[in-house]
């Protein structure tokens, strides 16, 4: 089952895929219309998408790709390099991401994010994904003209207003044969820029929940950013960029200056 | 607010003082923090004194009452306990200028900033700050106008009622309006958030059995006993 969040005429509804007429078919990537829980049938275009649920804490991984890590030259890690995001970075689906004026270097992640379903403290890697509600997709921006080197990676340049985007369907788990092997894509304007696939990453799902779960008590909500592979470029002002991870749907944002914002 | 993984509450529980559960805090913010770097902060892995805010964030799990007992894990035998004033959000809060930055506090509160120890700041674990448990809160929300004068306000730290340490929020590298300014101008706070404005240096150490009471004037005091996890 997919699911969406998106608000509608004057209120917030729950919403899953509209059923697709006979002559289509199912897996037509482009497809997102959507039904409301009240029987309403609305186009994507006509709704504000929002985060698929309401997130608790946000966990996210810095270079849990070797591909990656190997890009930004980092040494081998003892340990997940685990940071912590606020609920207000937050933003759904088809949403607006500022870039500050004068940075020169503003990054997309493409991500698996995964959302926990059960209280999970102590669990050992064999019953880590018992634990797990479902996925979705994340885009977790980073700019790097910010980027200092205390307890990094800091706020400013991995917490901001709008950097960390979700969804657009939360999918649950049962429908996700094996998020060990989902590829994950990312487009700007059209061109394929980064390809990966979650069986590079070199913490797994399930170690990355024992290892979490060993001193901090995940929530229902929890949600877990599991890292990006290589292949992260620059974004401006005006760039569509859209994340795409099989079997999840495909995630838009659109990068906007400092003028839309009223700076 | 959430419900974290111990059973949280604390009074005055009623909006705009009811907490959102997101707690944001200042590391290196107090004079004393900074210095006991020394000149460390000129050469790598640092390079340079912070230029911006350093922030941190203790998530739902780590919160808790004055009251609680915070858990020291297997293998460690000291916590370090960051006392800070916090400020509670009471407005939205993105891109307020420093002179009018209080006007979004809804109150204060005491924020035990709890760590297992480490001496490296480039890229610590969140296993040393993220704990459950291991940001003690409260013992209430008071009110903005019951506090004259946020930027004076003295902290006192004991460890089984001996004195441990005082310091003040005078001594703040920014003070509270001034965080609040430079923090919303890139990440928005909401009604209930808090956000602690950073600990003295060097912060309390505590063992099995110790018992640490920060008081902060006019805000009461938050009272914690710590103890080592059952093997």
């Amino acid at each position: 089952m997919m699911r969406a969040r998106v608000a509608y005429a004057g209120a917030i509804h729950d919403a899953t895929p509209a059923p697709l007429p006979q002559s289509q078919s199912s897996q037509s990537p482009g497809h997102e219309d959507l039904q409301l829980a009240d029987g309403r049938v609305v186009a994507a275009e006509d709704v504000v998408w929002l985060p698929p649920f309401e997130p608790g804490t946000v966990i996210a991984l810095g270079l849990n790709y070797a591909d990656h890590a190997k890009e930004l030259a980092f040494k081998a890690q003892d340990e997940p390099l685990v940071f912590l995001k606020g609920p207000g970075t937050l933003l759904g689906h088809r949403g607006v991401t500022r870039r500050p004026s004068g940075v020169k270097f503003m990054h997309y992640e493409c991500e698996l994010a995964v959302v926990i379903g059960r209280t999970a403290k102590q669990v050992a890697r064999s019953q880590a994904l018992a634990h797990v509600a479902g996925y979705c997709i994340a885009n977790d921006y980073a700019v790097r003209d910010y980027l200092e080197n205390w307890y990094r990676p800091n706020l400013r340049a991995k917490n901001r207003d709008g950097g960390t985007v979700l969804g657009p369907w939360f999918v649950d788990a049962a429908d996700v044969a094996d998020p060990a092997n989902l590829g994950l894509r990312t487009f700007v304007n059209g061109h394929l820029t980064q390809t990966g696939n979650t069986r590079d990453m070199i913490s797994d799902i399930p170690h990355l929940i024992e290892y979490l779960s060993a001193f901090m008590t995940l929530l229902p909500g929890d949600v877990i950013l599991t890292g990006t592979p290589e292949g992260v470029v620059n974004v401006m002002p005006g760039d569509v960029v859209a994340c795409e991870i099989d079997g999840l749907g495909r995630l838009v944002n659109t990068i906007a200056a400092d003028d839309v914002f009223g700076r | 607010m959430q419900a974290g993984a111990g059973c949280f509450s604390i009074p005055f529980d009623v909006p705009p003082y009811r907490l959102s559960g997101a707690v944001y805090g200042a590391l290196l913010n107090h004079r004393s923090a900074l210095a006991v770097l020394g000149d460390a902060v000129f050469r790598p892995p640092y390079d340079a004194p912070p230029h911006a805010p350093v922030l941190f964030i203790k998530p739902r799990n780590t919160l808790a009452a004055s009251g609680s007992v915070v858990m020291i894990p297997a293998g460690t035998s000291e916590l370090e306990v960051g006392a800070s004033l916090g400020l509670v959000i009471g407005r939205t809060a993105c891109r307020v200028s420093e002179s009018r930055a209080l006007d979004y506090v809804a109150g204060y509160l005491i924020v035990a900033d709890v760590s297992i120890p480490h001496s490296n700041y480039h890229r610590p674990s969140v296993r040393f700050k993220a704990r459950d448990g291991y940001c003690p809160l409260g013992p209430a929300v008071t009110a903005r106008a019951a506090v004259a004068n946020p930027d004076a306000l003295a902290i006192r730290t004991y460890l089984d009622g001996a004195l441990m340490q005082t310091a003040s929020t005078a001594d703040l590298i920014r003070p509270a309006a001034r965080l609040l300014a430079d923090v919303t101008d890139f990440m928005t706070l909401a009604p209930g958030d808090v956000l602690a404005l950073g600990a003295a240096g060097p912060a309390p150490r505590v063992s099995s059995g110790g018992i640490v009471t920060i008081e902060i004037d006019g805000l009461g005091s938050l009272r914690n006993p710590f103890m080592e996890a059952p093997a």
